[in-house]
Parts: C-alpha cells; sequence; structure tokens
C-alpha cells in the first residue's frame, strides 16, 4: 500500500487484487442470503479504498484500515435493504487470523515485528517462524530457557496490541 | 464490469498521496474558515473599538486560548473520525476537559462575585447575539469542513458531523474575539460554549445526511 501510495502502479495493482480475493471470502461469508450481490460489494470496497486511500495512516496496519472500509459498505448494504443482522465488531480479527499467509499481513507483520527490540525479535523469529524450541532459541540468543520464556511472553503481547491496530491518537 | 477491469482501471496511474494528506486538507478548511469569518467581521460586525488597548489585556488572550483549544480538540477528532478504524476517544476526552475547566472558572468567578454583579456579568452587552453571531461566522467553516470530510471515509456521521462543528465554531469563536467587547469568564464559560456547541449540534444534525458515502 506504501508504495501504491507513492504512485507505484504494479505494486498497486497486486495489492488491490489481493485485497479483492480476501474482500469476496469475507463478503461470501457475510451473505449467505444474497451471493449475487457479492461482487458488487467487493467493487465498491475496491473504489473505497481506491478514492479514500488519503485516510490511511502510514503509520498504522493496512488490513484493519481496508476492513473497516469494507465493514461499513456492508452495513450500508444491509440498510439500503433494510436487513437487520448484527456485526460482530472483532470480526476482522477472524479474517486476519483465517487468512494471516497473505503478502499484506506479513508485510504488517514485518513492521509490526521490527518494532520490538532486537532480543524479543530474534525469540519471535527462532520460536514462532523458523520452529526452533524455547531452549534452542533461548540459546541461540544467549539467555537461559525460562527467561526465553518470558521474554517471548511479552513480545508476543506487544506484537499482539499492535496488529489488532486500533488507531487511537 | 468485471471486477480484474475495474482493478486494472484503478491501477493505472495512480496518483501519488504523500503522508499526513487529512492534516493537510483540514489545516487548509481552517484557514478558510478562519479568514470567512474575518471577512464576516470586518465587513458585517466591525471590531471592536478598543481592539489594539484590548489585546494587551489578559482577557483577550484568555477568550481567544478557550475557543483555540476547542478548535484544536475539534480538529484532533476529526483527524481520528475521517479514518474510517480511527478511535477518536483520547480527543473527545481533552475537548470535555477543556470545556469542564472554563466553565468551572466561569462559575467560580461568578460565586465569588458579588450577588447583584451576577446577572450583569451573565448578560454583559451581548447576551441576546453572542452565542448566534459566533454560529453565523461558523457557517462557512462548517460547510467547508463538511464538504472536505465527504470525500475522506468517516463512519460514524453524527459524531463527526458534531466534531466537524465544534472544530468550526471553535475557529469562529476566535475571530469572533476580535469584535466581542466582553471580559468576564461568566459570560464567555455559558455564551461562547453555547456557540460552539450549537455549532457542533448543527454539524452533527447535518452530519447524519451530508457525510454518507
Amino acid at each position: 500500500m506504501l508504495l501504491g501510495l507513492d504512485g507505484d502502479a504494479p505494486a498497486y495493482r497486486l495489492l488491490l487484487s489481493q485485497l479483492g480475493g480476501r474482500l469476496r471470502a469475507y463478503f461470501e461469508r457475510c451473505m449467505r442470503d444474497a451471493p449475487g450481490d457479492v461482487e458488487d460489494l467487493v467493487q465498491e470496497t475496491l473504489m473505497a479504498v481506491h478514492t479514500r486511500r488519503a485516510t490511511y495512516d502510514r503509520a498504522q496496519p493496512f488490513t484493519p484500515w481496508a476492513f473497516a472500509l469494507a465493514r461499513y459498505k456492508l452495513i450500508d448494504y444491509w440498510r439500503r435493504r433494510r436487513i437487520r443482522v448484527t456485526v460482530p465488531l472483532d470480526d476482522d480479527v477472524e479474517i486476519l487470523a483465517a487468512y494471516a499467509p497473505d503478502p499484506g499481513s506479513t508485510l504488517d507483520l514485518g513492521r509490526a515485528l521490527d518494532t520490538l527490540p532486537e532480543r524479543q525479535r530474534d525469540l519471535v523469529r527462532g520460536v514462532k517462524i523458523d520452529g526452533l524450541s524455547l531452549a534452542e532459541a533461548g540459546a541461540r540468543a544467549g539467555v537461559s530457557e525460562g527467561a526465553a520464556k518470558v521474554a517471548l511472553h511479552r513480545a508476543l503481547k506487544s506484537l499482539r496490541e499492535r496488529m489488532r491496530g486500533r488507531a487511537d491518537g | 464490469m468485471r471486477t480484474d477491469d475495474l482493478i486494472d482501471q484503478l491501477a493505472t496511474a495512480p496518483r501519488a498521496i504523500p503522508g499526513g494528506a487529512v492534516q493537510r486538507r483540514l489545516v487548509g478548511v481552517a484557514g478558510a474558515g478562519a479568514l470567512a469569518a474575518l471577512v464576516l467581521v470586518l465587513a458585517w460586525l466591525h471590531t471592536r473599538a478598543d481592539l489594539a488597548q484590548a489585546m494587551t489585556g489578559r482577557m483577550f488572550w484568555m477568550k481567544a486560548s478557550y475557543t483555540a483549544l476547542l478548535a484544536i480538540a475539534g480538529f484532533w477528532a476529526l483527524e481520528r473520525l475521517a479514518r474510517p478504524d480511527g478511535a477518536p476517544r483520547r480527543a473527545l476526552t481533552f475537548g470535555a476537559a477543556v470545556l469542564t475547566l472554563f466553565l468551572v472558572a466561569g462559575l467560580t468567578q461568578g460565586v465569588l462575585s458579588e450577588p447583584d454583579q451576577r446577572m450583569a456579568m451573565l448578560r454583559g452587552d451581548s447576551w441576546t447575539v453572542c452565542a448566534r453571531n459566533i454560529l453565523m461566522l461558523a457557517l462557512p467553516g462548517l460547510a467547508a469542513t463538511l464538504l472536505v470530510l465527504r470525500g475522506m471515509a468517516p463512519t460514524r456521521p453524527t459524531l463527526t458531523g458534531f466534531a466537524a462543528g465544534a472544530f468550526a465554531g471553535g475557529v469562529a469563536a476566535t475571530v469572533y474575539g476580535l469584535h466581542c467587547g466582553e471580559s468576564t469568564m461568566v459570560f464567555v464559560g455559558v455564551w461562547y460554549t453555547l456557540g460552539v456547541l450549537g455549532t457542533g449540534a448543527l454539524g452533527a444534525l447535518l452530519g447524519r445526511w451530508v457525510l454518507k458515502w
């Protein structure tokens, strides 16, 4: 998205098409009763992402912003159709979990990781991404297994807060 | 139209958007709103006769800082509310704190003064027109703010409209200080506050209709 904001057309096209796929999955899940309208909403949301991209805060993760637009479009659609459904507020957290392995959120995760202190970052990489045990990762970082466990816990907690991405400022 | 075609169309030479675009647009609106209010003061209300002397006094700047702080709270809230995922809580808390501080200051001054003075302080010379004048001065700025917000992505139209009104009202009330010769905290705490909140209420009402996208 950052490249897209700078006017990089190929990167922007890639972002939009990946986002389109995830939006389609999101709307299909929320609109089982009207599958014919899913594509309309995907297109409406992509248009909104494009025309309102100035409201994306570069310091924040991209995914929550895009899905906040999608949720607004979905509620608007329901309002127009006079259907009343409760929208679970934490929906986009589920979406994040369900479609985690894609370049968009890997990028968000990478940026969130970069905000951690170096030792914590190495521990998270070692245990959660490279699949080492706590003892192995601890040895690599030069700390005991117990200390590694505590540090990893703290790191995951701050990552979680970061990825939740509520832009209160 | 197929979604892939739409994406192709959107991604053809996208215009670069520099960082801080929201802030810059809001600052631009504040400038335009202040200018419009200034023109209205000069052409319609005229500046107070003792302006040069008043500007050396404490009360002149006290009034200006109250309304300017309200405008800043509105700016801050809008900077959050213009984004679909923005949480305005801190900005609204700040605005409420400013409001409370000056209301308490006005109340204290009222309580501490002589009982037969109180009504005179509350009414001043212009209590019938003060809030209305602020609202009138704020209208151009409010219209411009709502127009700019339409191009952004507010998802809470009523609250965003209220913040837009408080923002435009704060700017206009600051400019109104050039005309208004009232100099008690009691007066400012009541009528200036009413003027700004009245603009906020108007903004909230309009926001429900205007801020849809």
